[in-house]
């Protein structure tokens, strides 16, 4: 079942460790396609940490795995992400002539993957 | 480890914008490579442990195979001559010298020149295009500040000594007991790693900075402000009110701010509310506000390309003079309506990062990168540089987020070449091949004089 | 590039070795003017033309932090005016605040060969060294602003003068700069510390304990001991303000009788109350300045049109953005200075811009001594550098100045005597207030003159009796030795050189100013020198034989 929900890109600190190894290594890719959720989000949706989720907008979609945080600290309904290649493949292109594409607060359907 | 170790002191962290200068290297130079930090955070370890030199890698390559770097420089700048929209982008995690060389090669070619500016405070400096903007060094804040606000920005993750250094627990000329002289406030729609370091966290609704900014010019000017504003927003006016009597009695303010106001909607309208709102309370007493700038060397990219062309980010060359677009001449929007017919990606990864069209067309063209490490942009480039790490094995000038700028420190040599190297090299060749061009053209035209001359 | 030239037929201005138009050969050999050359050399016929030294600014914004502020703040001001590359020039846009390259080469079209720019704080020394160097074909160097610099002022404080002098020394030396710079000594605590409020008066002790009068006395006696080839470069208190000519001329008395040059004077030429219209003391000023061969100054004029406001004297922005009402900047140096800048516009109708506009040309009408009141307009303060021309017409021809006159606030030439003054400058005044006369208050020996030795900087001039299309658009300009510009186009590429001195200083005093700079600024102490990687071409002037 497909629920909407806002998605933050952002930087963390693992995203920055892991991309000084290098953006082709495991742990970067790892990092950059882990989606932090609100718990309570993510119960109703019946997934568990490391569960697969697809991420689907107008632009494309990606695959990434589901990592609870404390509803208090993440809103209901939002979820976030590290910036790297899984979060480009749902930015839209178009800047609304500023140069910068909407790159944060984008809305995209989540999907649970059936194992 | 060897026994074969050098003590390289003051040396300089360039991955993020607080371009930390007190670092103290341990080199095995043995191995050619650092082995040890002192001072440095998380990510800034991870930067001077990580840049090791690999190897089996090849300091140019044309489609994939090894070739000398005579012939590399040669296939670049044939590259950009023959295109009739060549386009540069990157720029920020290089040194200010190396930049000066790209811009010159994109004002050659007639090219269009572009900075990760674009996608990162951008918007900021249109903002500030605007309405101007008031600021100050990171160490008049350290020394003066006593009410620090964050807006949108997790400096905890993204700029991890930001608070020692400069703005929280530093201890400085009027606020020597540190962050007890301070007042910190964290404006995010989530709880980050930051958030334990305030003593007000406010936490609004996604997407409504600008309507809060907004509300808070009007109290500070001592208007009303709607009723429903905490419905509007998630903040209760006694919050905002609170804040705002706080901005205006405190002795030196300041506030930081991220992509959390570049990124969403709103972009440059969110940074200009900012930066309009830190200038209205210099009427009360001493404001001022500063982006947190991401890369080592972006406000060297933003300083270089004004200083040379006039505009900060996102100038085209194509009529022999700079022009400046944003949404017209800046790098997604160029790359996603198809229009550059050729790449020069310096020190970035936009075939990582890009939204998925600009990419797409990426991919379609040559593309002539120089990079440290191994991307998804070098991996599919025609021309492929590999080049040394600025201020881990090249010397060079690196702007901070201030705008201060400091001499690099380097610890240890590469096999490969700088930036500022390879783009010398490129831009003496261009400037060959442009040359000639325009002589045969010249020539031309006076051959077509004669004959008209013989006709009449 | 460099090759021997003779210039043949022309007439000669050259002030300091007296020629007053006479038709002379100058002989140029390995970029320096010399006696004779040998037959083949290249021959420029100069029948018809003027013949002058390069000119040289001695007081303009061109480079560095607050100037790169200023162009990336103004888009509209670019957009308007752009500069086309060549084959072997780069592009580049202008308006008020220009690009680097375009700033270059349009000093270069206006036969400008060297120019300082005018106010630069010490950490920013080595962004300004590397604008420089993508300024081409003049030779370029800097005032490093020290007045309101907390460790200097805590030295004067504790009454430290030996170690303060050591102290002048090493930061101008560190910076590669040319000479100290006073901007509103005392204001900058004000600003920065309690509110955004100023110093009023020179004798006001804001922290009970230091005036403005006091340091400006003792960096007049400091540099004076040490011997800079220029005396400090002193912008008085109270810039802008009516009734601001009483701190002027304190400021000058401060002086005794050392050196001190005065900045855009005009701009400190005030009567009147605080707070009202002000009233015309170019008389008093320059009275003074008549009668004080100790004192130099530059003008300041303000030419009507678009300007950019840009000044370490961070109030004075923040007051005239109260009246522009537009876009503002300010920026806060650690420990070393303040900044503001507001686009502007001096407008004709408006009594206080007229005034000024007035004062300034009174101030070069009344001049006894044209060595000593020299031409600018504070670029792009008063205005830009590409106004020189019509502001050489302004001095030259009174029946265009009179033309001029009557298109301006007559209120405000009701209240001055402008309309009384008849003089007319001759070229070879033009010569003193544009070359001979900034070279020598410079210290500059090779530069602003002819003779043998001289750098080979040269501009030639069609004679013509319209003075700003003459000055507008020189025949020929040659850079050491080198032909930029022949037959008003662009011939050749050339990078200019840094000027600076290196004055001498006790390395112990490195160790008294490093505990300061560990707790109070926010990079490390090794790190703040500019080291010689950022000079490219540089020539150091000798100090010490004051």
């Amino acid at each position: 079942m497909a629920e909407k929900i806002i998605l933050i890109p952002g930087r963390s600190s693992k995203q920055g460790t892991s991309l000084n190894q290098g953006k082709l290594k495991d742990e970067y890719i790892a990092v950059t396609s882990t989606l932090e959720m609100n718990q309570d989000d993510m119960d109703r949706l019946k997934l568990v940490d490391g569960d697969e989720v697809r991420l689907i907008n107008d632009v494309g979609e990606t695959i990434v795995r589901c990592l609870g945080k404390k509803p208090e600290d993440l809103p209901h309904g939002t979820a976030f992400i590290p910036y790297g290649p899984p979060s480009s493949q749902l930015m839209a292109s178009d800047t609304a002539g500023s140069g910068m594409p909407l790159s944060k607060h984008m809305e995209v359907e989540i999907e649970k993957i059936s194992a | 480890m060897s026994e074969n170790i050098k003590i390289v002191k003051n040396a300089t962290c360039t991955f993020c914008g607080c371009v930390c200068d007190d670092m103290e290297l341990h080199v095995d130079l043995d191995e050619n490579r650092i082995v040890k930090t002192k001072k440095a955070c998380v990510l800034g370890k991870a930067w001077f442990l990580e840049h090791t030199i690999e190897k089996d890698a090849h300091a140019a390559m044309i489609d994939g195979k090894k070739v000398s770097m005579e012939e590399a420089i040669e296939e670049a700048a044939q590259t950009l001559v023959k295109a009739k929209f060549p386009i540069t982008y990157g720029l920020s995690d290089s040194t200010s010298e190396a930049q000066r060389q790209a811009v010159a090669i994109s004002d050659i070619v007639k090219g269009n020149v572009d900075t990760t500016s674009s996608v990162c405070h951008g918007p900021t400096g249109m903002a500030f295009q605007g309405v101007g903007e008031s600021t100050s060094t990171l160490g008049e804040v350290k020394n003066r500040a006593d009410l620090v606000i964050y807006w949108g920005a997790n400096p905890a993750e993204s700029h991890p000594r930001h608070f020692g250094r400069y703005s929280v627990t530093a201890k400085g000329m009027f606020t020597p007991n540190g962050k007890k002289d301070r007042t910190v406030v964290i404006v995010d729609v989530r709880k980050t790693k930051s958030s334990p370091v305030a003593d007000i966290n406010i936490r609004p609704k996604i997407g409504k900075d600008f309507e809060i900014l907004w509300a808070l010019r009007a109290l500070v000017k001592g208007k009303k402000v709607a009723d429903d504003i905490e419905e509007q927003t998630g903040i209760s006016l006694e919050t905002l009110e609170d804040l705002v009597e706080r901005m205006k009695n405190c002795r030196f303010g300041v506030f930081f701010f991220g992509m959390g106001l570049t990124m969403p909607r709103g972009r440059h309208f969110n940074t200009g509310a900012l930066l309009a709102l830190a200038t209205d309370l210099n009427e009360f007493t001493h404001f001022v506000a500063k982006p947190l700038r991401g890369h080592g060397n972006v406000t060297g990219a933003d300083n270089v390309v004004s200083w040379q062309t006039g505009y900060p980010f996102s100038v085209n060359f194509n009529r022999g003079y700079p022009r400046f677009n944003p949404g017209e001449f800046s790098t997604v929007d160029l790359l996603s309506k198809g229009e550059a017919d050729a790449a020069m990606i310096i020190a970035s990864d936009p075939a990582s990062n890009f939204p998925k069209k600009a990419i797409e067309h990426l991919k379609s063209i040559p593309v002539i990168s120089l990079d440290t490490k191994s991307t998804l942009t070098s991996k599919d480039a025609h021309v492929a540089f590999r080049v040394s790490t600025y201020g881990i094995n090249t010397t060079g000038t690196v702007y901070r987020m201030d705008d201060v700028p400091i001499t690099l420190n380097p610890a240890f040599d590469s096999p490969f070449p700088g930036d500022e190297e390879v783009l010398k090299g490129i831009k003496k060749r261009v400037q060959e091949l442009m040359l000639a061009r325009h002589n045969a053209n010249g020539a031309r035209g006076e051959a077509k004089v004669a004959a008209a001359r013989i006709q009449e | 590039m460099a090759s021997s030239m003779r210039i043949i037929n022309g007439r000669v201005y050259d002030p300091t070795n007296n020629i007053d138009g006479e038709v002379k050969e100058i002989c140029i050999k390995d970029g320096k003017i010399v006696e004779s050359v040998a037959d083949d050399a290249t021959v420029i016929d100069a029948k018809g033309m003027v013949i002058m030294p390069g000119a040289v600014d001695i007081h303009c914004h061109i480079a560095g932090p607050k100037v790169n502020a200023a162009r990336k703040l103004q888009p509209e001001d670019h957009r308007h005016d752009v500069h086309e590359s060549t084959p072997f020039t780069r592009s580049g846009t202008g308006g008020t605040v220009p690009s680097t390259f375009t700033t270059g080469y349009r000093y270069a079209t206006l036969g400008y060969t060297t120019a300082m720019e005018a106010a630069v704080t010490p950490i920013g020394a080595r962004h300004t060294l590397e604008e420089f160097h993508d300024t081409p074909v003049i030779d370029k160097g800097f005032y490093v602003l020290l007045a309101n610099n907390i460790f200097l002022q805590n030295l004067l404080r504790e009454n430290r003068l030996e170690e303060f002098d050591q102290a002048v020394a090493w930061w101008v030396s560190s910076t590669k700069a040319y000479t100290v710079k006073l901007v509103n000594p005392g204001g900058d605590e004000p600003w920065k510390g309690k509110k955004n409020s100023n110093v009023a008066d020179i004798d006001e002790k804001t922290d009970e304990e230091l005036s403005p009068r006091q340091i400006i006395e003792a960096f007049i006696k400091s540099v004076h001991k040490q011997g800079f080839p220029h005396p400090p470069h002193i912008h008085c208190n109270n810039l802008g303000h009516s009734g601001n000519y009483i701190t002027t001329l304190e400021t000058m008395k401060t002086a005794g009788d050392m050196r001190a040059h005065l900045a855009h004077i005009q701009f400190h030429s005030y009567g009147g109350e605080l707070g009202k219209n002000p009233t015309s003391k170019a008389a008093e000023i320059i009275e003074y300045i008549n009668n004080h061969p100790n004192i130099t100054c530059d003008v300041g004029q303000v030419m009507f049109g678009k300007a950019t406001i840009m000044t370490a004297d961070a109030p004075l922005a923040y007051v005239l953005k109260g009246h522009s009402k537009g876009k503002w900047v300010n920026a806060d140096t650690e420990c070393e200075s303040g900044c503001g800048i507001v686009p502007f516009s001096y407008q004709e109708h408006i009594y206080m811009h007229t005034l000024q506009w007035a004062i300034g040309l009174e101030l070069f009408l009344m001049s006894e001594d044209p060595w000593r009141v020299l031409l600018s307009t504070d670029h792009p303060n008063g205005g830009s550098f590409m106004s020189y021309p019509k502001l050489i017409k302004l001095l030259m021809d009174k029946s265009f100045r009179h033309e001029e006159m009557k298109r301006v606030n007559q209120k405000a030439l009701d209240s001055c005597s402008l309309r009384d003054l008849e003089r007319e400058y001759s070229l070879y005044e033009i010569a003193i207030i544009t070359r001979a006369g900034p070279a020598k208050v410079l210290g500059l020996p090779n530069k602003g003159h002819l003779g043998v030795g001289a750098d080979a900087d040269i501009t030639i001039y069609d004679e013509m009796e319209d003075k700003e299309m003459m000055f507008n658009a020189p025949r020929y300009v040659i850079k050491s030795g080198n032909s930029i510009i022949e037959n008003h186009e662009f011939k050749n590429d050339f990078t200019g050189k840094l000027l600076h001195i290196v004055p001498e200083y006790d390395k112990k005093i490195e160790e008294i100013v490093q505990p300061f700079f560990e707790s109070y600024y926010s990079i490390e102490f090794s790190n703040y020198a500019v080291d010689d990687s950022y000079l490219h071409d540089h020539e150091i002037i000798p100090t010490g034989q004051a």
